[in-house]
């Protein structure tokens, strides 16, 4: 499996906190890599500095063997990295459709408007938004938006894709209808990154999960490998009996 | 296609009205009513595609009229350039001064770049009336004889108002091409949310600066021929404060955003400015009328007139 995003050494400090520090990662192709890790671990920083957002203040990382430290997001959107937020950030007052449209035009393929517009009511239909899209985007639940974080990155035809918390805050039956497309997604050669909170889900989604603690990567593997390991018990389970009751709901 | 739109052929016909009307039995009065009007159209629908569109507010959009004007004059006298040609290199020469500006200023979001447009606008000022070759602060004067090109100085009249109503149509007519475009997509998307606009893909800061400098040409363009028409111009008169929040009413008032709404609103309240200007008892008795009417807007009917009507989708595809 080929590396599709490599991170060498990567580190972001914020005045005297380190938030990501030394951190080298890797995901393959149509890999998708769990993220966990307490609350300030600093996963959402990571993100920020994989999509540029945030300029690493060491270290280097690669999309699809191109070195894009430092780029600006909208560039790496052209090179086909596309993320949702872990709050959804809708174009309030703009309708679902042109929303997805948005996301399919400035992403990896730049398309004009019209073939933008056919991606997007199909990106739509996938997603289950499709009678929503005439809505303002600010009018639909937390769930619908949700859904249309991950409508607008999909639209952009990604190569690999950052999902921040799109489980949050959904009910067990919306988890469950996530997490069938987020597999799905991956199905069609997308590679993914996810950031959840939910053990249970991610345990199920990933192929591969790296936990972060203070910036640093304290464990990596597969999923009943991880929940097994002390330092992730410690850091973030809590107790060992969680990590057993995780480990037999695999 | 921009021709499939009602509203391409309504800005036509508003723009064939304009020039018939007044110029059929020589109504000169209606002329320089009409022509106020249709300053306040360029003005206000060119800022908004700053305000509107993009969500930037611009307090010192009138810097763009003035600085065309100054230099369209200083090309006709000082330089005996014919009027359109100079027109016209007032409006690229500030359009490309506004794109650097706009590379600078537009780092700046919300309040603080609305505080730099109004540092710009004062900044101009100062230096125009400092400024030698544009006569500092008593500005600058046409000589009869620049009229003599255009037949004399009544056909010159009808001339640069043929030219401002043209100017006002071209820009009905951008706001119309930028709105349904994917650039005009980019900009709403950065209204919205300018940061999930960079993820997204759009290219903000220059999508910004483009808008910026788009915004500044056909204002220039018109100050270039209002104030060869006025024959003079002077500091005070060409970067008017007032003028540009004047423009900011209007916008609010026909609803923001809206290609329409610029120009009903324009229209609206430069009859009303007329009309109140002109009752003997209070002297700028607009401004009070003016600022009430924002606050009334702002509060009770953010999307104004046309944001009303919107409420009928059949008159929304009209109108956009």
């Amino acid at each position: 499996m080929s590396a599709i995003l490599q991170g060498r050494d990567v580190s972001k400090r914020f005045g005297g906190l380190l938030a990501v520090s030394e951190l080298s990662f890797e995901v393959g192709q149509g890999e998708i890599l769990g993220l966990i890790g307490p609350n300030g671990a600093g996963k959402t920083t990571l993100f920020n500095v994989i999509n540029g957002v945030y300029k690493p203040n060491t270290g280097e990382i690669t999309l699809a063997g191109r070195n894009i430290t430092g780029s600006p997001p909208n560039k790496l959107a052209h090179l086909g990295l596309a993320r949702t937020h872990q709050i959804p950030q809708p174009l309030n007052e703009m309708t679902v459709l042109d929303n997805v449209i948005a996301g399919a035009c400035f992403g990896r393929e730049y398309l004009r408007l019209l073939p933008a517009e056919k991606v997007a009511l199909e990106t739509l239909q996938y997603v289950g938004l499709a009678e929503r899209s005439h809505v303002l985007a600010k009018h639909l639940t937390l769930p619908g938006k949700k859904r249309l974080e991950v409508a607008r990155a999909l639209a952009a035809k990604p190569k690999l894709l950052l999902l921040d918390e799109v489980l949050a805050g959904l009910n067990p039956t919306e988890v469950g209808q996530m997490v069938e497309l987020i597999r799905d997604i991956r199905k069609q050669g997308v590679s993914i990154i996810i950031i959840e909170h939910l053990m249970h889900a991610i345990m199920t989604v990933s192929d591969r999960v790296m936990v972060l603690n203070f910036g640093m990567k304290i464990a990596e593997g597969r999923p009943d490998e991880v929940v097994r390991d002390p330092a992730v018990v410690e850091a973030y389970l809590g107790s060992a009996d969680i990590a057993d009751q995780l480990r037999e709901g695999q | 296609m921009i021709l499939k739109r009602p509203f391409f052929w309504i800005t036509m016909a508003v723009t064939a009205a304009f020039m018939l009307l007044p110029w059929r039995g020589n109504n000169v009065e209606m002329r320089e009513t009409l022509i106020l009007i249709a300053v306040a159209i360029i003005l206000a629908s060119n800022l908004n595609l700053m305000i509107g569109y993009t969500g930037y507010v611009n307090f010192g959009n009138i810097v763009f009229f003035g600085l065309g004007g100054y230099a369209g004059l200083y090309l006709v006298t000082g330089r005996g350039w014919p009027l359109i040609g100079a027109a016209l290199a007032a409006g690229v020469a500030v359009s490309i001064f506004a794109l650097l500006l706009g590379l600078a200023i537009l780092r700046l979001r919300g309040a603080y770049f609305a505080l730099a447009t109004i540092g710009v606008l004062e900044a101009v000022r100062a230096f125009v009336s400092n400024f030698e070759p544009w006569g500092r602060s008593a500005g600058m004067y046409v000589t009869f004889d620049v009229y003599q090109p255009l037949g004399g100085p009544m056909k010159a009249l009808w001339t640069t108002y043929f030219l401002v109503t043209g100017v006002m149509g071209l820009s009905l007519l951008l706001s119309l091409g930028i709105k349904t475009s994917k650039f005009g997509l980019g900009l709403f998307a950065i209204r919205e949310n300018e940061d999930a606009a960079v993820v997204l893909g759009v290219n903000t800061a220059l999508y910004k600066a483009i808008v910026y400098s788009a915004s500044a040409f056909l204002p220039a363009v018109a100050g270039a021929l209002i104030f060869f028409k006025n024959g003079m111009i002077e500091p005070e008169q060409a970067f008017d404060l007032t003028l540009s929040i004047e423009a900011i009413v209007m916008i609010m008032l026909g609803g923001q955003g809206t290609v329409a709404g610029s120009a009903v609103g324009a229209g609206l309240y430069e009859q009303l400015r007329g009309y109140l200007l002109t009752q003997p008892t209070l002297s700028n008795f607009h401004l009070v009328i003016a600022g009430a009417l924002l606050l009334i807007i702002v509060l009770f009917a953010p999307l104004g007139l046309i944001g009303w009507t919107h409420r009928w989708r059949p008159m929304r595809r009209m109108l956009e």
